[in-house]
């Protein structure tokens, strides 16, 4: 450890640091205005300028590396004289009425001035043009408070690597501008808000900032599954300001627009405040009690009628643990079924059963921060910039940073196309192929891992049987991505000390889910690439607490932690804990709960805080069968698509009116505050469970979520360490098995959890559904940065929803040229299953043969469009192809 | 020419005996017409003399028995088109500027046909008269050492034969078979420092770069971006005599690179001169097809190649960090420094940079012995260096003088002294960033450390004269003007303070001085001296400084009387005709735009000092120099200085 000595105090520095970070990592404090802890050295505002023994002139604290014995003058008079100069012509070309800015008070400039003391009277008042930008939704910006230190320029470029904005023209008329100068709203602006965080000074504000908030609540953003921790300040009841939470370890303390400027919807009007129940045919306000009689009357009847299985639940991804435990307890130990399943059998149910298949643990195998020191990583079916923008922004760093190369095999060219050193785009639905060709190179000029293989795995012989046919070249002629570029990807992949596979939605949202999952599971255990860090599979969870609402058995085949039903001794276990006898038979997935109400199986079902109406595949047949339903009672914080079909509707509460706990896609256990009040009469969901349960005869009382998560700990092995106390800081990856255990940043390190890792032969099966001539399009869907999911809650944000026109469809200019479709024209597209109509969006993103479409708005339901055809093993339907065709209206 | 059917040459020995055989194809006694083509000249009408000059030899049927061509800058742009003419040891100025085709009959009659010089186009001396005919024995060469401008005026820039013939590539040869090691020794010790402005010594930079940790690549930067309006010597290098910067680079990278890892080259030139870039890259081919550039070359198994990479404009990208951020298709702007770049350069690889002059230097200094090199010059400076002479001054142009020559013999051995009968006030040096030297120190001898002292800097090498008409405010603000829009941005005190100082001195020449003002920009200078980041911030202060080191009187005047002594500040002096001198012309009357003018015709005239503006339009009008600048009547009274502030800007800050 240097040891350097600034004005005579002696402090420690750790190697490479720069002397600003060692002083002010010390307690020293140094001017500074353009350093910022996550971002390059600049040395641009000349503020921490120091004297240093031995050195010329004076060189920045903040560019300068410590060496051991180095002596330092930093407060000194002349030291200051040349700062305290410095900062006097900054303020006098600083449009500064402080009293009136919104920065007041926490105004970097302001904190300079104060400690330099400064005149403003000496020189001559500043020039320059300063017109304000107030173009963007979210934010304004006001180069007259603008001192020029760059850190919104470096954010935008350094951090989110989208380089919207920079600095134009020279000398004393340098600003900050976006590209040919352009307003904020139409440059590359992604309005993740990144900048504004940056800003030291009040030039860049968010608009909906008016006045600062009187308290702050540390907690996690409630959208996607990257868990990032949020800073909530809020005043008289409502959030008045975000912020980015620096100590959370999957973000430290990013986020994108929906994070950032998304969680408005909490205070939205059309929020649900008060029971709903139908009177002959119209919702209606009821009294609690009215509601909760009737749903207990209903539920009881149809459970004395029809038996216990003629009830199902959906529960919620976007619920805490605690109340997707208490959930599943109640349908489980109350009413008495194992049909209870949730949004993940949408997403990532070929994810558990090929990773379970494969590994032992469905869970993404490493952790998100381990990205960035990946060798090559390889993403997959996942549009990872829109969809998991912070985690993109780990895999962004890793290519600019760190030097990885990027391999993106998609069929779209989505924004990450950008940073890859490969793009494959094979056609959808023949992953199999592809990644059997891969490993078909590998193997065949011997960059495979033998000894990885013969240690730690078994089955490679029977894959190999398969993968020995799947040339490069057959290949090819399957999934329309040349030889070469598949040579060239498998030896990337194979070459990399450490690689590292990222897929979402479009490898597992296949009837050949399943067996994608698989093929992704060989490619990384032949390579070696699996318990090491920053090697692994990540497959990204989309919803906050998909993980989650998985991990506390909201899944019809498995209790809390993956404990298996049809083990004996777990259910055992569970009943004597419960007080109850537990069905032994696995109950139905989530599609087929609707099948089965088709059927007239099942009569009665509760749903969670989703939204199946709008989100499942062919939702006409889903929306059919939510009519027919007996009873229909629907918990949620709007009154969404589905809850429109509700016999009662209970209103629950937003993440921010109440207490838990979130598990992000890489397994961090996460806590969860409560920063408002409920809404009106509405109550927080644990609280309703309870309620219902109490009044069905199974009693359910608990003072708090805290002893809820106790009970789970305590029959839960993987959760077994997860205690509130343990999980102020940055939460806890399981497998956490006791009180002591640090968690797991990355699993299978010394051996997989089924004890070796399993490869399983998998060829090439088509998708359900392929074009032809009456449907000659391949339909693909997908999200798109600034909504999210079924729009329940984007749409409620007036920003978000301005930054996205509803019902667009990507057309290649070729097929449009073919229909004669010209861009922004009314298309109607049609399958099947329904027909939609939408505006065509002609762009080269897509493929030719290809349309896609977003499924995030009820204007234009791509779903009425989707194929709802099951992979056999993991019953998740096939969003991601679907045969269509395109005309004009 | 031999050149056409050239094959590479692939030894040494190839290389003497091609030099041979150019030499021998020459015929000593004939005609060599050469016409400087470089953009001085050119903007003279050197181009259509030499087109007119060619059809009128072929129509005489002369045009066999004359070489025509053109060079590049012999340097003595003030009398463009300039021509000489060899082996008759002629030199013609000013040819065509009045008469194109006279000029072009007497040429060919008396001194193509007659062998005898036209006496009419001889450079005059001002003082004596006398015609001189050779260029050796006028003033502006006499007194000049010209090792970096030997060829350049004198070759065919686009010959890479006629840079063999003057024995081009001798050095390279000679370098190629020895220890990169003892190259860098000999230009160590020559004494070589960078002629960029800095003056680091070079042998040491090579040595450094040879000797970085990072042993993948070695990049050679040519530094080719002359921002300084004023400076021109790298330009008239690159159009006069590329070769000599090609094998100058190829030598430093086999010094910096031989046995430890590739090297790869780039000029980096302003594209700002398009002609500089177009004969770049035509002598960067030849050199290429003549084995010189690309794989092993002259046989000895050294590769190396150059990029010829144009710049975009701005003059901070002869700062090299912003330099080397602009090759990399960045914003050019500079970094601090450590690292150097000769640890993390470009692309963070050990980068060697040197500029033009530098480079060009380094063949003379293997050709010529370190030991010949090192005896010439000061102490601490050796060698030679190139100015651009310009402002007041009769012979401006280019010039190349060993270090330690004194600004008089410049200015007035050279350059001739000031025209006009008026006296010289100020030496300007090193480009706008540079400081004035007064008339008083003029035995100075110029040299990195005494210009320092000077509180100038070598810089660029401009040079610009002022004489007794300059107003030392009004100069400083005109050079503030230049690095105040050429900042680039990045640091606050470069951008926000030379804008400062700008402001100050802009109300200081409109008559708005406030007293405290020079002590304001004493500080402000100072700070942004020891407070910027890179050097155009660290010297744009120097002509302030010096100004009011050496002129605070003038200073002085314009805030507290509001009267600009020199009579360059508008508004702040009055003229006044004297009567002993004024002959009633009556040009003045019809001049003031003020009327201010009033008297009888052949009677003496008067000013109105109450209508007078203080324009100054007399004064230049008057050719009997009646007219004079003297104080104005109404002393500005300090309580109209009003604070500049406005109200509305006034903010609170806590």
């Amino acid at each position: 450890m240097p040891t350097i000595t600034i004005d005579g105090k002696r402090i420690e520095a750790a190697p490479g640091a720069t002397v600003l970070e060692a002083a002010l990592g010390a307690g020293i404090y140094i001017p500074h205005l353009c350093h910022m802890p996550e971002l390059e050295p600049y040395g641009g505002c000349r503020l921490c300028v120091v004297e240093i023994e031995g050195a010329r002139g004076m060189p920045a604290a903040c560019t300068t590396v410590v060496s051991d014995g180095m002596v330092i003058r930093n407060d000194a008079p002349s030291i200051n004289h040349v700062r305290r100069v410095t900062t006097e012509l900054l303020i006098a070309d600083h449009d500064a009425d402080c009293l009136s800015c919104s920065a007041n008070q926490r105004c970097e400039l302001q904190r300079v001035a104060a400690y330099l003391g400064v005149d403003r009277r000496r020189f001559r008042p500043g020039t320059r043009r300063a017109e304000k930008d107030s173009s963007s939704k979210f934010f304004e910006r006001d180069p007259g408070k603008c001192i020029l230190c760059m850190r919104c320029v470096r954010t935008c470029h350094e951090v989110q690597g989208v380089g919207a904005i920079d600095i134009v023209s020279r000398g004393y008329d340098s600003r900050v501008a976006a590209f040919w100068d352009i307003p904020m709203a139409e440059s590359d602006c992604e309005s993740c808000g990144m900048c504004v965080d940056a800003c030291p000074t009040g030039a860049l504000r968010p608009k909906d900032e008016v006045l600062p908030p009187t308290d702050y609540v540390q907690t996690v953003c409630p959208y996607c599954g990257c868990g990032c921790g949020l800073v909530l300040g809020t005043r008289s009841g409502k959030i008045v300001q975000v912020r980015g939470d620096k100590a959370n370890a999957a973000s430290r303390g990013r986020f994108c627009v929906k994070g950032r400027f998304g969680l408005q919807f909490v205070h939205s009007y059309e929020r649900l405040t008060f029971p709903l129940v139908r009177r002959s045919g119209t919702l209606e306000r009821a009294s609690w009690d009215e509601a909760l009689s009737l749903v207990v009357r209903r539920l009881a009847d149809i459970k004395e009628m029809y038996g216990p299985d003629a009830i199902a639940g959906i529960a919620s991804a976007k619920c805490t643990n605690e109340e997707n435990y208490l959930f599943q307890k109640f349908m489980r130990a109350c009413i008495g079924t194992n049909s209870i399943d949730h949004c993940a059998r949408l997403c990532h149910a070929s994810t558990v059963t090929g990773l379970t298949m494969a590994f032992g643990s469905a869970a993404m195998t490493n952790s998100i921060a381990e990205l960035e020191s990946a060798d090559c990583i390889l993403v997959t079916g996942s549009n990872t910039t829109e969809a998991h923008p912070v985690i993109a922004l780990r895999l962004k760093a890793a290519v600019t940073k760190h030097g990885a190369d990027l391999i993106v095999a998609d069929p779209r060219r989505i924004p990450l196309v950008e940073f890859a050193r490969l793009h494959l785009r094979h056609r959808p639905g023949t992953d199999v192929m592809l990644f059997n060709a891969m490993m078909n190179v590998i193997v065949s000029e011997g960059l495979h891992d033998r000894e990885f293989i013969a240690r730690r795995t078994e089955g490679f012989a029977d894959a190999w049987e398969i993968i020995r046919c799947c040339t490069p070249e057959d290949a090819s002629a399957v999934t329309g991505v040349p030889a070469a570029e598949i040579y060239s990807a498998a030896r990337l992949f194979a070459r990399a000390d450490r690689a590292a596979i990222v897929y979402s939605m479009g490898i597992t949202q296949h009837t050949t889910g399943t067996d994608n999952v698989l093929a992704l599971a060989n490619l990384a255990m032949l390579t070696g690439n699996v318990g090491r860090e920053s090697t692994g599979i990540y497959p990204l969870r989309g919803q906050n607490n998909v993980q989650g609402a998985c991990d506390m058995g909201a899944l019809p085949n498995v209790l809390p932690g993956y404990q298996r039903l049809d083990d004996p001794a777990v259910r055992e276990k569970f009943s004597a804990a419960w007080g109850c006898s537990l069905p032994g038979e696995p109950g139905l997935t989530a599609l087929e709960i609707f099948h089965a109400v088709e059927e007239g199986r099942i009569r009665g079902l509760y749903v969670m805080g989703e939204n199946p109406a709008l989100s499942d595949p062919n939702i006409t047949r889903t929306r059919r069968a939510l009519e027919k339903l007996e009873f229909l009672v629907v918990q949620d914080i709007f009154l969404t698509e589905t809850a429109q079909y509700a016999d009662v509707v209970l209103p629950g509460a937003s993440f921010a009116e109440k207490d838990g706990t979130f598990t992000n896609t890489e397994r961090r256990v996460q806590r969860v505050r409560r920063v408002l009040p409920t809404l009106g009469e509405a109550k927080e969901d644990m609280q309703i469970i309870c309620e219902i349960s109490n009044l069905m005869g199974y009693p359910m009382n608990y003072p708090g979520p805290d002893a809820v998560m106790n009970e789970i700990a305590h029959l839960t092995p993987i959760y077994g360490g997860v205690l509130y106390l343990r999980l102020n800081g940055t939460g806890l990856q399981w497998p956490c098995p006791d009180g002591t255990h640090p968690g797991t940043p990355y699993l299978h390190r010394e051996e997989f959890t089924r004890g070796r890792g399993k490869f399983h032969p998998v060829a090439y099966r088509e998708a359900a559904e392929q074009p032809d001539e009456e449907f000659p399009l391949l339909l693909s869907t997908g999200r798109m940065l600034h909504q999210f999911h079924t729009g329940t809650l984007t749409r409620k944000v007036a920003g978000l929803e301005a930054l996205s026109f509803p019902g667009l469809v990507e057309v290649n200019p070729e097929d449009a040229r073919e229909l004669n479709i010209f861009d922004s024209e009314k298309v109607v597209v049609e399958s099947r299953r329904g027909a939609v109509e939408v505006r065509a969006l002609v762009t080269d993103r897509v493929p030719r043969g290809m349309i896609f479409m977003t499924f995030h708005f009820r204007e234009a339901p791509a779903n009425a469009l989707t194929n709802d055809a099951l992979d056999p093993i993991a019953k998740i339907p096939e969003f991601k192809v679907c045969a269509v065709r395109l005309r004009r209206v | 020419m031999i050149g056409a059917a050239m094959k590479r040459i692939v030894s040494i020995k190839e290389l003497e005996s091609l030099r041979e055989r150019i030499r021998a194809t020459r015929d000593p006694g004939r005609l060599r017409i050469t016409i400087c083509g470089d953009t001085g000249c050119r903007a003279s009408g050197s181009i259509e003399l030499a087109g007119a000059l060619e059809k009128e030899l072929t129509r005489r049927g002369l045009n066999n028995s004359v070489d025509l061509r053109i060079s590049g800058c012999p340097g003595f742009c003030q009398k463009g088109p300039v021509m000489t003419v060899q082996p008759l040891r002629i030199f013609y100025r000013q040819v065509g500027r009045l008469d194109r085709q006279q000029d072009i009959n007497d040429i060919i009659e008396t001194t193509v046909i007659a062998r005898e010089p036209v006496q009419r186009l001889l450079y005059e001396d001002p003082e004596t008269g006398e015609k001189i005919t050779d260029i050796k024995e006028i003033p502006l060469y006499r007194k000049q050492t010209r090792i970096v401008l030997k060829n350049t005026g004198e070759i065919d820039p686009d010959s890479i034969e006629e840079y063999i013939a003057a024995d081009g590539y001798a050095a390279l040869a000679k370098v190629l078979v020895t220890d990169p090691e003892e190259v860098i020794d000999w230009i160590k010790r020559s004494g070589l420092r960078g002629r960029g402005g800095a003056g680091f010594p070079t042998g040491l930079k090579w040595q450094f770069c040879r000797e970085a940790k990072d042993r993948s690549m070695r990049y050679i930067i040519c530094n080719a971006d002359e921002g300084d309006p004023g400076a021109f010597m790298d330009r008239a290098v690159m159009e006069g005599d590329p070769q000599s910067v090609l094998e100058g680079m190829i030598i430093g990278a086999y010094a910096i690179s031989r046995g430890i890892c590739p090297a790869e080259g780039y000029i980096y030139v302003r594209a700002e001169y398009p002609m500089a870039v177009k004969t770049l890259r035509k002598a960067v081919e030849q050199a290429r097809s003549y084995g010189f550039l690309g794989e092993n070359i002259l046989g000895t198994g050294f590769n190396f190649d150059i990029k010829v990479k144009e710049g975009a404009g701005a003059f901070v990208c002869g700062e090299e960090t912003a330099l080397m951020a602009s090759i990399e298709g960045k914003r050019g702007m500079p970094r601090t420094r450590p690292p150097f770049p000769a640890q993390s350069g470009l692309w963070g690889k050990p980068t060697n940079i040197n500029n033009v002059e530098t480079w060009a230097n380094v063949p003379r200094i293997i050709n010529g012995g370190p030991d010949w090199y090192a005896a010439i010059g000061t102490e601490k400076s050796k060698g030679t260096k190139v100015f651009s002479l310009a402002g007041r001054i009769r012979n401006g142009g280019l010039i190349e003088v060993p270090m330690g020559t004194t600004l008089r013999e410049i200015v007035f051995d050279i350059g001739g002294g000031v025209p006009g009968g008026k006296k010289i006030k100020a030496v300007q040096t090193g480009g706008p960033s540079g400081g004035c030297i007064p008339a008083e120190l003029l035995d100075l001898p110029v040299d990195y450390e005494r210009l320092a002292e000077a509180g100038s800097i070598m810089g660029s090498g401009g040079l610009i004269v002022m004489d007794e008409d300059t107003c030392m405010v009004d100069i400083t603000r005109y050079f503030l003007e230049f690095t105040k829009s050429e900042s680039c941005g990045k640091c606050n005190p470069c951008r926000l303070g030379i804008r400062q100082m700008h402001r100050i001195l802009e109300d200081i020449c409109a008559g708005r001085g406030k007293p405290g003002d020079i002590e304001l920009l004493a500080e402000l200078a100072g700070v942004i001296k020891k407070g910027s980041l890179c050097g155009l911030g660290q010297t744009a202060p120097n002509p302030v400084l010096t100004t009011i080191k050496y002129y605070r009187r003038e200073y002085k005047e314009h805030i507290l009387n509001g009267f600009c002594p020199a009579g360059r500040c508008q508004g702040l002096f009055r003229c006044e005709i004297d009567p002993a001198l004024c002959k009633g012309c009556g040009i003045c009357i019809k001049t003031c735009p003020a009327g201010a003018i009033a008297g009888e015709k052949k009677q003496a005239h008067v000013i109105d000092p109450e209508k007078c503006t203080g324009c100054g339009a007399c004064y230049e009008k008057c050719t009997l120099h009646a007219v004079r600048k003297v104080r104005p009547t109404k002393i500005r009274s300090l309580e109209t200085i009003q604070d500049s502030v406005p109200d509305s800007r006034l903010g609170l800050v806590r």
